[in-house]
Order: structure tokens, then sequence, then C-alpha cells
């Protein structure tokens, strides 16, 4: 048992914060909520130059195979940076086609797996795990949508260029459409694409947590060097109590979603049967840690924090709208329940006059 | 970054496991913090001993297992998954025996240890005062030196289970006159029956006679119970307290118990409909199983030669908060019968919720509040300027 990253991978996330706050990302994600897409595309070459999108793409179709805890990592830095684009979805994407390939279908995966694997295909995706809308569809090159999984078997994967229009998010980066049935082409129908899509359902649900968890870090790394400069009554705001101990609140919320984060990495790298639950418990912890240090940030900043010009709206704006992509927190608490309380590594269910002093 | 267990790690499980569903007593024992429990519990600590589990960390020759901490980790999961009775010897194992190993002399380990791990000698805790709790540092009770030893004198206060128990450690101001508070410190052991000492059991919340004060009135105690340097006993409490928050004191064991239990409780007893509550479930097993992997990835850090400072901190607010939510959650769950006390014929059956949940309010308070530990964590840990506090 080694649960720790290994220096390669904590060297990846490294390399990728780096290149991040290099690249000044901050303003490709206000040009993206102005619907000026080339600063983000050039930023999502990048990333995929990096290696980001070939983590959840079979090695036969030019992926990595699926490296769950480096696409953990990956997902974190990129929600430290608040980078902008269907991120989760083309990753997702990614699952759902291996998926097919694994099960004799490689048609689709062969089409499009290498162009996403290389950076040349930004993919959005509509689940009906994930809501009636396709996230950033308007920027995408295509977007799979899987419908009429109400009988076994009937489901179908489908490429549709069209979309409704644009619904603005709460998150001025996040902007979601209903894509439109009848266009684009049929990819699959078998009972195939259920399970895929489930399973890219799960792996998209994965990759948000893990954005989110990147997300919150932001927030308190940011408001911990505000507190620390701003100055009120003679003296730093981060000598105050009151404040020192929000800020630890958000920290302790944060560091304990990490666990849960790598936990569901490593269940999904040992296709554990549990993996759902994993998933679900490390969504809905990243999501209040997350979302708890948005509130954190914003109350500690003041008025400034409140501004749209200021760069920190771009998290916690991003906080909120992550709460409910991908897993709402109340879906995701009844499919921790549906699982086992201590996955294995495990301990059976208790026996005997448990004592619990 | 993995999870899985080495064959090793099983048969350690296994081993454990058959042990204790061979020796756990099948009725719960009276409460530790009444004489008889105490006295039931202290049976315990020897038949745990006998088999070698009641330290499995220590060396062998010790009393232990020499155990990693992976497979103390594996033992405290089957002892609470097996419901066996609480550690009525927990302070001198969690605290005194990491203080021993660290800063005693080999003399000492000799004489003191084997007799803590087969519950001969049972230990408590005598740090804090009446007018000394957060603010340990500017405790009164004094150490002053005399021919083969030293005379305590002063008060101590909150000392759990000191009413029953035979011996105590403490911090004593040895040099009245020295620049800062922390230093001048000598951290002493004492039995509790010496000549001069008085203990005044005092009631808890639950009414149990479970902490005591002690007056010390020339209680002499000879060099040899001295550990580590005198005046330096600062240095020597901050790797207790250090022990007290981190991993040592609560193992992940107890929380995904109580989360279990917790569950099965909700499938049994709870409307379907209520989700505020089924939330509040799913939260429990969440945080419990957060807290479980964050102790692995610890685990593994240590494993890996790093060592865990400020960072227990994180640690202690958690378990703290995480084991009244728990407790909380049940007794709601629980509906009217959620007032019952253990006590109470009508108790419910699966468990101890009423007495679990009285003590689980202390955890916010003892080992460091949790404001002092949020102090740490944004000073120590976030790097915020030092406040007020000196
Ligand atoms: C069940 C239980 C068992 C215990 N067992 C032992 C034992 O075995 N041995 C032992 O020595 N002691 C024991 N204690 C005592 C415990 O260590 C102290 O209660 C603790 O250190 C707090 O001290 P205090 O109670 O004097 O509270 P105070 O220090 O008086 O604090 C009162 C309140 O003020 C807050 N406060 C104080 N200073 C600050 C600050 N700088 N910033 C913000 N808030 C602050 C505290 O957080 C707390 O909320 C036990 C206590 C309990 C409840």
């Amino acid at each position: 048992m080694k649960f720790l990253l290994d220096d390669e991978q904590a060297e990846f996330g490294r390399t990728l914060d780096r290149m991040l706050t290099a690249a000044d990302t901050p303003a490709a994600v206000r040009a993206w909520g102005d619907g000026d897409t080339g600063r983000g595309r050039a930023l999502w070459a990048r990333i995929a130059e990096a290696g980001v999108f070939a983590l959840a793409v079979p090695e036969a179709q030019d992926g990595m195979g699926l490296l769950p805890v480096e696409l953990a990592v990956s997902f974190v830095e990129l929600g430290r940076h608040a980078v902008p684009g269907p991120l989760v979805e083309s990753v997702a994407a990614g699952v759902l086609l291996g998926g097919l390939a694994e099960r004799g279908d490689t048609a689709a995966a062969d089409a499009w797996l290498p162009r996403i694997a290389s950076g040349q295909a930004m993919v959005s995706l509509a689940l009906a795990e994930g809501g009636p809308y396709a996230l950033d569809a308007d920027a995408a090159d295509v977007t799979f949508v899987v419908t009429g999984a109400d009988a076994p078997g009937t489901a179908e994967l489908r490429t549709t260029a069209g979309h409704g229009p644009v619904q603005p998010s709460l998150d001025p980066a996040r902007r979601l459409a209903r894509p439109l049935p009848g266009t684009g082409a049929t990819l699959a129908i078998s009972p195939a694409v259920e399970a895929a899509a489930t399973a890219a359902a799960d792996w998209a649900a994965f990759a948000t947590a893990a954005q989110t968890l990147g997300v919150g870090l932001a927030l308190v790394e940011r408001t911990v060097a505000y507190a620390k400069q701003r100055t009120q009554f003679s003296t730093t705001i981060g000598a105050f109590q009151a404040v020192k101990h929000r800020l630890a609140d958000a920290l302790i919320g944060l560091e304990f979603a990490r666990p849960l984060v790598h936990g569901a990495a490593v269940a999904l790298s040992g296709k554990s049967a549990d993996a759902g639950a994993e998933i679900a418990a490390a969504k809905v912890a990243a999501g209040e840690a997350a979302y708890a240090a948005a509130r954190t940030a914003l109350q500690l900043h003041g008025a400034i924090g409140y501004t749209a010009e200021y760069d920190l709206s771009l998290w916690i704006r991003k906080a909120r709208a992550l709460r409910s992509a991908w897993g709402t927190p109340s879906a995701c608490r009844a499919r921790v329940l549906a699982g086992p309380v201590a996955p294995s590594p495990g301990v059976s269910p208790a026996t005997g006059p448990a004592q619990v002093p | 970054m993995d999870l899985d267990f080495t064959t090793e790690d099983d048969a350690f499980r296994a081993e454990a496991r058959d042990w204790l569903a061979a020796h756990v007593p099948a009725r719960p024992l009276p409460s530790l913090e009444t004489s008889e429990g105490f006295a039931a519990h202290r049976a315990w600590e020897r038949t745990l001993s006998t088999g070698r589990w009641s330290a499995v960390s220590w060396p062998v020759e010790q009393g232990g297992r020499g155990a990693s901490i992976l497979h103390w980790l594996i033992f405290e999961e089957e002892y609470y998954a097996a419901g066996a009775p609480g550690r009525v010897s927990q302070n001198g194992i969690n605290l005194l025996a990491p203080t021993l190993f660290e800063h005693g002399s080999p003399e000492q380990r000799a004489r003191i240890l084997p007799a803590m791990a087969s519950g001969e000698v049972i230990w408590a805790q005598a740090w804090s005062e009446p007018e000394s709790g957060s603010d340990l540092a500017s405790l009164r009770s004094t150490a002053v030196r005399v021919a083969g030893g030293w005379l305590l004198n002063g008060q101590k206060a909150w000392s759990s289970r000191a009413a029953f128990a035979d011996r105590a450690f403490g911090l004593f101001r040895s040099d009245p006159g020295a620049d800062r508070p922390h230093r001048g410190l000598t951290y002493l052991m004492f039995p509790l029956d010496a000549k001069g000492v008085t203990v005044r059991p005092v009631g808890r919340l639950d009414g149990k006679p479970a902490f005591a004060e002690l007056f010390l009135d020339d209680v002499f105690v000879p060099d040899e119970d001295v550990i580590g340097e005198p005046g330096r006993g600062w240095q020597v409490a901050m790797s207790t307290a250090g022990n007290e928050r981190g991993l040592t004191l609560r193992s992940p064991g107890r929380f995904t118990a109580a989360a279990e239990k917790l569950t099965a409780l909700w499938r049994d007893e709870a409307d379907p409909a209520d989700t505020a509550l089924r939330d509040r479930v799913a939260d429990a097993v969440i945080r419990s199983r957060a807290y479980r992997l964050f102790t692995y990835a610890n685990a593994s850090r240590i494993a890996a030669g790093a060592s865990i400072g400020a960072e227990s901190s994180l640690n202690k607010v958690f378990w703290s908060e995480l084991d009244i939510s728990l407790h909380e959650t049940a007794l709601d769950l629980l509906g009217p019968r959620g007032e019952l006390s253990d006590e109470a014929g009508e108790a419910p059956a699966d468990g101890s919720w009423a007495d679990g949940y009285t003590f689980s309010l202390a955890g916010p308070i003892y080992a460091g509040t949790n404001e002092i530990q949020r102090d740490i964590i944004a000073e120590r840990l976030l790097g915020l300027p030092k406040g007020r506090r000196s």
C-alpha cells in the first residue's frame, strides 16, 4: 500500500502548473466568456501537448490508456488555473468511445480518439446523468449525445453539430446549450453504448471532482496571499483570529477532499465495483469544500472580491457551477449510501457489542 | 498510488480478526469511567497483552509486535469493527509511551512499558491546571530540587481517569526565574497514591467520576522519574501533544465502525422520504472515509521517511467534529428513543450512541481546543501572521 503520488506524478502536476501560470490563463478565461475562443483553443493545444487528453484514451487509439491518478493530478491543476472549455467532457467522451472499442465497436473510436488525444478535436458531451445541457457546444468541434436508453439495448450514440441558444451559466466561462436532436450522424446503437455511457458519466464526475478541488485550492491560496497583504486597523487582516479560523476551516475541507479524489482514482484504476460510490463521495466532498472556500474567499476579500474585474471572481463563480455539474450533491449522497461504508481495503460490518468512546 | 494490501498485510488482518473474534467480551463491559468498569477494562488490557495485542507497534522486547504504522491501522480497524472495549490504558500507550520512546532513558522504558502494556499500571495525564488550559505554559505547579529528586506542589485539573488510575505524568515549573514561560519546566512522573497526593474525582457532563483534580503537597519524586532534561519539559511535552492530536489518539477504525453502524441504523429506522437526514448519514460516511484515506496517505508519507508536524492539527479538528456529527445523526435517527441513556431498558441495542454522543462533545475541547488547532493551521500551514497569542 502506497497511497501517495509518486515523484513523476507530482512533477507532472508541477509542470502543468508552470505552463498554465506562464500562459496567462485568466486572460483566456475572460476571452472565452466573451465568446472569443482563440486564446482558449491555443491553451487547449498546449494542454493536449502536455498529454492530458491522452490520459483517458486507449493506447490503440494513440492514447496512454486510462490513467486516473494522472488525470486527477492534471484536473486539479486545470481547476487551480480556472482553465475554460469542455475539458471534462472531452475526457469523458474518450472514455465512452474507448469503452465501445473495448466491447468490439472500434469504428467511432478510431475516427475520433486520436483527434481527442492530440487536442485537435474539442468535444462536448451530453448524457442523461449530466443533465440536458452540453458545455461549450458552441465552441466544440462536435457534441456527442447518447439518447434512447429507455429500453435495454436501444441506446444510441450520435454526433450533433447544432445546438439551441446558449444559456449563460452563473460562471461566465461556462456556456450551456441543448444539443439539437437529429443533426449529425449515428455512431453506434448497441447494448455496449449504455455501459460505455455509464462509465463516461462516472469519469466525468471524477474529473469534475478533481477540477473542483483545484478551484478550492486556488481560492484559499489567493485569499491567504490577500490576507497577508491587506491592512485594516493598522494590522494585516490575516492576523485576526476570525479571519484565520475561516481559512483554517477552508483548508481542512480541501485537505480531506483530496484523499477522496485520490481514492476514487485508485478505485477507477482497479476497475473496482465500488468506484461509483467512491467517485460520488469525492464529488460531494470536493464540491462542498470548494464552495465553502469560495464563500470564505469572497468574505475575506471584502468588496474587491465582489467585483468582476478582480480575477478572484473566475474561481468564485466556477465553484458554484461545478457543484451541480455531473452529479448533484443530493444524487451523489444517495449513491454513497448505496455503496459499502468502508470499501476495499475492507472492514467487515461491525459485529458484537461495539462501543464507541 | 495504490491501496492494495500484501498477503502479509492480509495475514496480519486475519490473525487480528480471529483473535478478536475469540476474545472480545460477548457483552459490553460496564463504562470504564466507573470503578467497576475500570477494573473490567484493566482485565481486558491484560487479556490483550497476553495475546500481544495491547501495543502492537511497540518493539517486541517491550511486549509489542514491532508492527508498522500500516499494521497498527489495520489492527485498529479490526478492533473497532469487532466492537472491542474502549482502551483504559490509552493515555499511557498513546501519549506517555511515544514520549518515552523519544525522550526516555532505556532504564525508564524497561521499567515502565511492560507494566503499561499489561494494564498493571494505568496512567493519567496531569497537564491542565485550573488557571492553565489552552495556555499550558502558564502553569504554576512547581518542582523544587531536593536531594535525589524533586518535591512537587500545586494543583492539576481535568485529569482523565485519574480517579482510578495508578500513576500520572505532567509538567511542573522547576525554574520560576526563567525568562519565558516555556522555559524552566520539567516533565515528571508520580504515583497517584504517593504521600501528599489528594485525588478528588469530578463528575463529567455524563455524571461519571471520570476525571479528577489532583492536589500535590510536597510529593517526592526521585530523579529516575524525570523524562528528558530538567528544565526542558516543554520540548518533551510538545512531542506528546503531537501524538495526542495526530495519528495515535484517533485511528480511523473507530469512525468507520461508527459510520457502518449509523448506516445500518439508517437502513433500519429511517423514513426514506427524509432526505435531509439521509444526506447527514451520507456525509458521515463520506467524512469517515475521507479520514481513513487521509490517514493512509499520512502513513504512506511516514513510511517514505516524512514526518507529520502541524498537519496533525488538521486531524484533530476533523475527527472531533466528525465524531460529534456521527453521534448527533444517530440520535436524530432514533427519534424519541434518541434521548434514552445507554442504561435505559429500551436503549437501542446496537451500540452506545448516548454515551458516545456525550463523550464526543468533549472532542473539540481536549487534546488542545479546536480554536487553538485552527490557530496552528493558520499560522504554521497557511503562513498567516501570529495574532496576539504569545
Ligand atoms: C473530557 C476531557 C478530558 C480531559 N482530560 C484531560 C487530561 O487527561 N489531562 C489534562 O491535563 N487535561 C485534560 N483535559 C483538559 C483539557 O486539556 C483542557 O480543557 C483544554 O486544554 C482547554 O483548557 P480549558 O478547559 O482551561 O479552557 P480555556 O483554555 O480556558 O479555554 C476556554 C475557551 O476559550 C478558548 N480560547 C482560549 N485561548 C484561546 C485563544 N488563544 N484563541 C481562541 N480561543 C481561545 C478555548 O478554545 C475555549 O473555547 C480534559 C478535558 C476534557 C473536556
